[in-house]
């Protein structure tokens, strides 16, 4: 863990439920995440967890419960509000999400465009650093039609990282993915912790990878964290659905 | 479950299956109209609000507006010959040709030039509109972007419903003017009618206040249409089959709602 012991953890979830209808979601969820880390959430299917990663960002409003990101509960937030403290987050999403009638220059540049006033040279010099930083060179021009899946992910980053937030949010970064551009996904993963040292969000049920990114796993079972800790830890941890989760993979391998 | 299992069940009186067909389809009514006013609030506000894309606008005014023109222009010669061929029909049975000329321009422009414009941006623009807003929304590019801080409301729908807004009302001017260019060709050239009757029935029977209910009209129709559109995209779930079938109903719900529109306004010009 990099996070010094007595600073305020970065996202802090306190005793956050949900339902949809008769449909119970999270029900009672307490995580704490340091700064600097990379925390995953882990969980199978319908376990909760894009619901989860939704609260952190607002984009969703609980039933009870408090999300407090960088010392601020973000729950009885108007949509004003909510705005400013988005921009503390990028987020990665399972299907890169990028604006699919732009080019990937202007996907990247689309958050600085939005809320700075650079110049077209600065924006054109932090578009290049970002994509640098994931590891693309000379694709500014393609659209993302053109691009393979983990070039897309790539960007996917490059745009969430654009406005240097202090958390960067992954939702299901390998999913659907061939194991060669896992691991090429999980390197730049790695890769945006060394470089930005942000505080990092996994949504995955994919355990090789998360034990390979993860600071800390957060295990998610029908809307409860049922077992937490650094990946070594998790593996020994006696909770019966986590090892049988574990087995799926480790009984494999 | 098998089929067995199904006939096991209690037998269902068809009167309750069309009590609740009708009230599901009442509440769905109300339901959408609901949701298009909640929404049509929010891009009203929207509007409002800084930053001002003047871009994104622009953008959609051309998309919507000038790339309509010639549709229009076809639509409203062909409507406005096809009714002065089918009044002078009428009118020469009792010596009435001269009142071809005003007949079609009251039409067109009270009724004829908002409803087809409307219908002509329906088809072009709303359909590929919603078809856009439908696929950002479920391969999530409407999250990001609010992830990004950016409101979609704003920056994807109020240049939408801007561009219906402003442009149906500029459309429906041209297909005043081609329709009423389509009746003179058949009234003139066609029939014979002489070019001073045609010209001073129509001035003296067409008052500046008919070609402002229909501008009212496309107005209307315009912000109504786009706004459907927006909202089915919008609300689009499912995947490519969800998209179509947004798709669909914005179609329909459009194309009813300028003509339910329609009625109303007309009933609050010529109470």
């Amino acid at each position: 863990m990099t996070a010094a012991p007595n600073r305020p953890p970065m996202i802090s979830v306190q005793d956050l439920w949900k339902s949809f209808g008769d449909n119970h979601v999270l029900t009672g969820i307490n995580l704490d995440i340091a700064e600097g880390s990379t925390c995953v959430i882990l969980g199978g299917s319908g376990s909760g967890k894009t619901v989860l990663m939704k609260h952190m960002i607002g984009l969703l409003k609980p039933d009870k419960g408090k999300v407090i990101v960088d010392g601020e509960d973000v729950v009885p937030m108007d949509e004003r509000e909510l705005e400013r403290v988005r921009r503390k987050f990028g987020m990665v999403f399972q299907g890169a999400a990028l604006f699919d009638s732009m080019t990937v220059y202007e996907n990247v540049s689309f958050a600085l465009r939005e809320h700075t006033q650079l110049s077209e040279d600065e924006i054109r010099a932090k578009v290049r650093e970002k994509l640098g930083i994931v590891g693309l060179q000379n694709v500014e021009e393609r659209y993302p039609a053109e691009l393979s899946g983990g070039m897309r992910k790539r960007v996917g980053l490059a745009r969430a990282i654009v406005l240097d937030p202090k958390i960067v949010l992954y939702d299901e970064p390998t999913t659907g993915l061939d194991p060669i551009t896992t691991d090429y996904v999980d390197d730049m993963i790695l890769t945006a912790k060394r470089e930005l040292q942000v505080t990092q969000v996994v949504i995955s049920h994919d355990i090789a990878s998360s034990f390979k990114v993860a600071d800390k796993v957060a295990f998610l079972f029908k809307g409860k964290i049922v077992a937490e800790g650094p990946p070594q830890e998790l593996r020994h941890n006696p909770h019966p659905q986590l090892q049988h989760f574990l087995q799926m993979w480790f009984g494999k391998s | 479950m098998t089929t067995s299992d199904l006939d096991s069940g209690p037998k269902r009186n068809p009167l309750v299956g069309l009590v609740e067909g009708v009230g599901n389809g009442v509440i769905g009514a109300f339901q959408t109209i609901g949701g298009l006013f909640a929404l049509g609030t929010s891009v009203v506000a929207w509007t409002f609000r800084p930053p001002f894309r003047l871009q994104n606008v622009f953008t959609q005014f051309d998309f919507v507006g000038v790339g309509s023109i010639v549709l229009v222009a076809l639509t409203g010669t062909f409507s406005g010959m096809v009714f002065a061929t089918q009044s002078w029909s009428a009118f020469e049975l009792f010596g009435a040709e001269s009142l071809v000329g005003p007949t079609v321009a009251l039409t067109v422009t009270r009724e004829l030039a908002p409803v087809f414009s409307a219908l002509m941006v329906t088809m072009r623009a709303c359909s590929a509109m919603c078809t856009e807003l439908g696929t950002m929304r479920v391969t999530e590019q409407v999250d990001a972007l609010e992830t990004m801080a950016v409101n979609p409301v704003q920056y994807l729908l109020v240049p939408r419903v801007l561009a219906g807004l402003c442009m149906v009302p500029l459309l429906t001017m041209i297909f005043d003017t081609a329709g009423l260019f389509g009746g003179f060709f058949v009234a003139v050239p066609l029939k014979g009618l002489s070019v001073g009757t045609f010209v001073l029935r129509t001035q003296n029977l067409l008052a500046p206040a008919d070609i402002w209910e229909g501008l009212a009209k496309g107005a209307v129709f315009g912000f109504t249409v786009t706004l459907i559109a927006c909202y089915r995209g919008y609300n689009a779930h499912g995947g490519a089959k969800g998209v179509g079938q947004a798709t669909t109903r914005a179609m329909v719900d459009a194309a009813v709602a300028i003509f339910i529109e329609d009625y109303f306004m007309g009933l609050l010009f010529h109470p």
